[in-house]
């Protein structure tokens, strides 16, 4: 069990609290960079998607584990942050320019819906969340123009300072370096009082009013970063696929986005990573065994949304705090071994609450 | 003109008059408490005060700034705190996180600056956390710093709560039923902060409380409200013994 001595309140402000944690991140930084060198081009393709689901969760976790905004529109700051960046990579712009007009167009839907729905809350905001993503969606089907609409549309290879990124793990180690920048921000924000008045609204909004926060700037602050994440993760997503059509970015897309950060564990960060892995895995996963299997099962239709749903339905019931969380106990019993009491987590009574005044 | 003036608030829902027409006034520096049965609208002037209800007719008045041009929102940046009957704290974040949440009104710091988390946000968050830290110190909290809300007894959680509306350095603090579902030593400790905070922190105090040795501890003025009507206001022996709240907790003798 380890003991932080604690001389300096400057020690709680840093992101890496004692040596093991500047020791195990830092491998994992050094492992992941280094993975072009062990990985064939097949995984690393493999991880890149994994990155980038990582990013769309990063952003949805901003929203949905931190402020409990449920959204179920994600796919829209996708499809927006996509679209913008293949258009702008069309128009013979580079990356530097196609990016942050990714991160930007995203990050004004973001506000667009969010002057509205922070007035929602619950299921109503779900409603509208999914309603915004249906429009874009149709959008972008009928944008002949500018998205090609339902046909499709190629998308140019990233450019930086002239050179095109072809090889899949230039791509990796792009989205990589793009993804730690954007982890950074999250945790940034989280330590300061903005990511407090978050996660006041998502716990009480009535006792965050009542001390000074504006529960609805709060929320439309959320929401916008959270599209600017997820519009620049939406970027990467083209230059992964290749080639975008509308139907990418429909509903599906967007339950997947919320199951993994509820797989993972809501409103850590820690849960965005580990949902990412374990979503990528299982996609990865349920292909190869697909394929393993005889074609009369493998070859069944739906047999991957049965897997997803029986995964998360066990962890709903097994384990709500998903996957960090259960990552959590197993850390303390380690570090309590021969005390550890089973009891620990165990979810204490929650006492009655004030009678809400809505 | 006094530092806290509420003049004939009334509110109702549907057809029930909760508050009806109730007119007080706080002095700067005094410890006043509210008494009545359940259901005669304590809270619901507190809430009315936090301006989460609007009131339907009336007047409220905290240190020359009139409280119904304000939203709800506004209410903690002019210095006034409070505490819920049944407690509002975040429940999945620490009880450190908690307090810092009641440091939001001093945030000077910009958005973006949030995000770099650049040089004067750190300086700032270390100014909060000494801030924070007098508070602990003061309420004895330090044992609960890192630990997370939803773990905590109940007795601690009250306490936090208290805290969490000290960090605000407020001028009027409402505490809605400190002692409840306190012990007896608990109840008398609440006594003695309070005593503190008026005297040391130089707050005003409005509470609400059922304890009537709490309330003659510390109070300097009661008033008494019956049915969302005031019943009587005065010290409080004075409204202790008065007839018409005996009757409303007792009955009247036939």
């Amino acid at each position: 069990m380890r003991i932080l001595f604690k001389t300096n309140y400057k020690q709680d402000l840093n992101l890496a609290k004692h040596g093991g944690h500047r020791f195990w991140y830092g491998l994992l930084i050094l492992i992941l960079f280094s993975a072009p060198l062990i990985l064939d081009g097949y995984y690393i393709g493999e991880a890149t998607r994994v990155l980038i689901y990582a990013m769309a969760g990063l952003g949805l976790m901003v929203v949905t584990g931190f402020t409990g905004q449920v959204s179920l529109g994600h796919a829209a700051f996708l499809a927006i942050g996509a679209y913008t960046n293949a258009w702008f990579l069309a128009q013979g712009f580079s990356s530097f320019v196609a990016l942050p007009m990714a991160a930007l167009l995203s990050m004004i839907g973001g506000l667009l819906v969010a002057i509205p729905a922070a007035r929602m809350s619950g299921i109503y905001l779900a409603i509208a969340t999914l309603a915004f993503s249906i429009i874009v969606e149709d959008f972008a089907g009928h944008l002949n123009s500018i998205t090609g609409g339902n046909r499709g549309m190629m998308v140019d290879v990233p450019m930086l300072f002239g050179y095109q990124i072809w090889e899949s793990w230039e791509l990796y180690l792009f989205v990589l370096c793009i993804l730690i920048i954007a982890t950074l921000a999250v945790l940034n924000i989280l330590r300061s009082p903005l990511g407090r008045a978050m996660i006041a609204v998502r716990d009480s909004e009535v006792s965050s009013q009542a001390l000074g926060v504006n529960p609805m700037k709060i929320k439309v602050f959320a929401f916008t970063v959270s599209a600017a994440i997820t519009g620049l993760a939406g970027a990467f997503l083209a230059h992964y696929m290749m080639f975008l059509t509308p139907q990418i970015f429909g509903i599906l897309l967007s339950i997947q986005l919320l199951l993994m950060i509820v797989l993972g564990g809501l409103g850590t960060v820690h849960g965005v990573f580990f949902g990412a892995v374990l979503i990528g895995v299982m996609e990865t996963g349920i292909s190869i065994g697909k394929d393993a299997l005889p074609f009369s099962i493998g070859g069944l239709p739906g047999i991957e949304p049965l897997i997803f749903g029986v995964i998360l339905i066990s962890v709903i019931a097994f384990e709500p705090t998903g996957i960090y969380g259960r990552w959590v106990k197993i850390r303390s019993y380690m570090e309590f071994f021969p005390v550890y009491r089973r009891k620990s987590f165990k979810r204490q009574r929650s006492y009655l609450k004030t009678e809400r005044l809505r | 003109m006094s530092f806290l003036e509420i003049e004939n608030l009334s509110i109702s829902f549907g057809g029930v008059k909760a508050v009806d027409d109730v007119s007080f006034a706080v002095e700067e520096g005094s410890v006043y408490a509210i008494i009545g049965p359940n259901g005669a609208g304590k809270s619901t002037i507190f809430n009315l005060l936090s301006r989460f209800y609007e009131p339907l007719s009336g007047q409220l008045n905290f240190a020359g700034n009139d409280l119904l041009e304000l939203g709800a929102k506004d209410i903690a940046r002019l210095g006034i705190a409070r505490t819920f009957q049944n407690l509002e704290l975040f429940e999945h974040a620490s009880v450190l996180q908690n307090l810092l949440v009641g440091r939001h009104v001093h945030n000077t710091q910009s958005w973006w600056r949030q995000l770099l988390f650049t040089g004067s946000v750190v300086e700032a968050e270390l100014e909060h956390r000494r801030k924070v830290e007098e508070v602990i110190d003061f309420l004895e909290l330090a044992h609960y710093r890192n630990q997370i809300i939803s773990g905590l007894p109940y007795g601690v959680r009250k306490k936090i709560e208290l805290a969490r509306a000290l960090c605000i350095e407020p001028k009027l603090l409402l505490l809605d039923e400190p002692s409840s579902g306190l012990n007896p030593e608990e109840t008398e400790e609440m006594g003695f902060w309070i005593e503190d905070i008026r005297r040391d922190l130089n707050m005003t105090v409005v509470l609400i409380e059922h304890d009537m040795s709490l309330v003659a501890e510390v109070s300097d003025r009661v008033l008494a409200i019956v049915n969302g009507k005031v019943a009587a206001e005065g010290d409080h022996a004075f409204v202790q013994s008065h007839p018409d709240v005996v009757s409303a907790y007792l009955g009247d003798a036939q």
